[in-house]
């Protein structure tokens, strides 16, 4: 039997920028994994993952494991915590940008 | 050092038309990101986990204080103020936007640079011992022969798609400063007993998923016939390298599956073939290549003060112990600017640092600047007078840290702080390392020790060949560390064996400084280096500093 589904976002890459971004459930990408939709059933995460690849702005679309939070989605895994905050050697990336969340 | 000719400048110049004109139509959509990769990969252009990452080679770790100028101007303009040096001799820029990498490249370029070849399934930067053409122990400088297969390998019609990438380093010295057993191709300079110089040929060593110490392939390769002996290397890869497997595609596992004699005659066979198409055009070339790399007119001055000012002030006396290295001419020493101050990232200079570095080389060091695979920035030339004032000089930068081949001299690779195929964090392990034994006071006492640290499986910071090593990876959705010990990656090197199981990102500090006080406690006496004792005493003291809870288990 395969594995119960697991509620996820869709992240990618900006085409110029190269940063982090989230796809929202207006069609829209976001700086911030807060305001990400999130996915709860897998026929749908697949249909959304297809747009994404369809989206000329967005680099290597994928799905990543998220839980619902307080005031959005947070991320499961360290790898996407890391990537919605930026490096840890310097205050560089989402950590200092002026609307991080 | 080595000047571009017409050819080589108009080449790279056509190369970033090219590639200016391949983001155009990306940016536009007339390509798709499959379709762009391979592009922008031969172009040394990466996408990691925050930004783009350019990755510009610096061949065989040379560069002069107009190209390092160059950089901190590209660190300013399009980045974030500075550079990381990596473990390939090369520097990365951590955040350029894609739509200005056409303009880095054209900067570049100006200053004789480029990121060919710093990517892809190709013959990547041919590094070489960073104290090449100054070492007290070298045969010859190995740069001009590194710069002939830099012309013959950028953008060799056959050698464009290899089944893997293909690393090549480079020695003039008998001892081995660039790990050349850990690469696809190491040539180490050697005599033969008529005296001549030539190099001992190792093939098929490497680091990543798969660690193989590379294995003499020829003990005596006459230095005329380098140029079709590689290529026959190359091109017997090319036609036996496995495709079908991105892990099993390396040249190692070529020589593992084909044998070291079936792999040799093969070569050899191939070598006789290419050795009479090459007519000695490569030898010219060669000639004309070694001309541009002349030894600076070192100078004669009163070496008196430099005695003085070594017994008389300690903190230049403890940087002079660390940061000095044996020069040929005995007025001279070698200088190794060490990136590791504590805390800091290894291998990171900023723009400021970078400007200070090529002014300094002016004043000092007949303007010649080295990078180092172990992170670090050499003045290759500095006579014994100058030294006192070029240590003056760096005080204050940031750049005058006393640690040279000390625990805190430490290679990480970037990690999950940038790199996209990551599995955990390097770089803050390494700042934590650093900052304990600085805070410790310990590092001098503890002497000369090698800790690499690796952020996944593909060995980026040579984890398997550090004394200590560290692999960072990622275990059920946590960064677990694993330590391997007693690797090596000299002309004595050897694999590091792995210690137990790995600990957690808050344990691996206090893990290494047991492992450390094990050490201390179980040296014969201080000139025992922590490698000599691993290999006396074996791996068993240092495991059961690292898990003393399973001597408890075992003992109850």
């Amino acid at each position: 039997m395969s594995r119960a589904f697991t509620a996820k976002i869709i992240t990618a890459n900006d085409l110029l920028a190269g940063d982090v971004i989230y796809l929202t459930a207006d069609d829209q990408w976001s700086r911030h994994h807060a305001e990400a939709e999130l996915i709860e059933d897998e026929a749908h995460a697949q249909l959304r993952l297809l747009d994404a690849a369809r989206a000329k702005s967005a680099v290597g679309a994928y799905l990543a494991d998220a839980r619902k939070g307080q005031n959005g989605p947070e991320p499961v895994h360290f790898r996407e915590a890391f990537r919605m905050r930026g490096p840890s050697n310097y205050a560089h990336g989402k950590q200092v940008e002026p609307d991080h969340v | 050092m080595y000047n571009y000719t017409d050819f080589d400048a108009h080449f790279v110049r056509a190369r970033t038309a090219q590639f200016a004109a391949q983001v155009e139509r990306r940016i536009s959509g007339a390509l798709t990101e499959d379709e762009f990769k391979p592009f922008r990969l031969m172009n040394g252009v990466y996408l990691q986990l925050h930004a783009y990452m350019l990755r510009v080679a610096i061949p065989y770790g040379t560069i002069n204080p107009r190209q390092m100028r160059a950089l901190a101007q590209i660190a300013d303009t399009y980045d974030k103020g500075y550079g990381h040096f990596t473990t390939r001799q090369n520097i990365q820029f951590n955040w350029p936007k894609l739509t200005d990498i056409p303009a880095i490249l054209s900067d570049l370029a100006d200053v004789g640079m480029h990121a060919i070849q710093t990517s892809g399934n190709t013959i990547r930067n041919v590094t070489a011992d960073h104290f090449a053409g100054a070492a007290a122990d070298e045969i010859e400088d190995p740069r001009p022969v590194a710069e002939l297969l830099r012309q013959w390998s950028t953008d060799h019609p056959e050698f464009q798609f290899l089944p893997r990438k293909f690393k090549i380093a480079i020695t003039g010295a008998p001892n081995d400063r660039a790990v050349t057993r850990a690469h696809d191709i190491g040539l180490r300079m050697v005599r033969n007993a008529a005296g001549a110089p030539g190099f001992e040929v190792i093939v098929g060593g490497g680091l990543g998923r798969t660690p193989i110490i590379g294995a003499t392939v020829r003990d005596f390769l006459p230095k005329a016939d380098l140029l079709p002996y590689v290529e026959a290397v190359l091109s017997v890869y090319n036609m036996l390298g496995r495709r079908d497997n991105k892990y099993k595609a390396r040249i190692k596992i070529t020589l593992h599956e084909t044998g070291k004699e079936e792999l040799s005659r093969l070569i050899e066979a191939r070598f006789v073939e290419l050795r009479a198409q090459f007519g000695g055009n490569d030898q010219a070339l060669l000639a004309q290549i070694e001309a541009a790399f002349s030894a600076p007119d070192l100078r004669r001055a009163d070496t008196a003060a430099y005695g003085a000012f070594y017994k008389a002030d300690p903190v230049f006396r403890s940087w002079a112990d660390t940061n000095l290295a044996a020069h040929r001419d005995p007025d001279y020493r070698i200088v190794t600017i060490s990136l590791k101050k504590h805390g800091d990232t290894p291998g990171d200079a900023t723009s400021a640092q970078m400007r200070l570095i090529a002014d300094l080389s002016e004043r000092f060091g007949h303007s010649e600047i080295r990078i180092s695979h172990e992170q670090n920035v050499i003045l290759p030339h500095v006579h014994l007078s100058d030294l006192p004032g070029l240590h003056a000089a760096l005080r204050g930068s940031g750049l005058e840290t006393a640690n040279v081949g000390l625990i805190s001299d430490i290679i990480a690779c970037p990690g999950m702080d940038y790199c996209a195929l990551a599995t955990a964090r390097s770089i803050p392990v390494a700042q934590q390392i650093a900052t304990r034994f600085e805070e410790l006071k310990l590092e001098h006492d503890i002497g000369p020790l090698k800790i690499k640290i690796s952020g996944c499986i593909n060995a980026c910071g040579h984890h398997h060949v550090g004394h200590i090593g560290i692999l960072g990876l990622d275990r059920a959705g946590v960064e677990n560390y694993q330590i391997t010990l007693g690797g090596d990656g000299t002309e004595t090197a050897v694999i590091g064996e792995r210690a137990g199981p790995g600990f957690a990102y808050d344990e691996i500090v206090p893990a290494i400084e047991r492992l450390i006080a094990a050490y201390l406690k179980q040296r014969e006496n201080a000139a025992e280096t922590f490698l000599q004792a691993y290999r006396r005493l074996g791996l068993g003291p240092f495991k059961a500093a690292l898990y003393p809870d399973e001597g408890k288990r075992n003992a109850a």
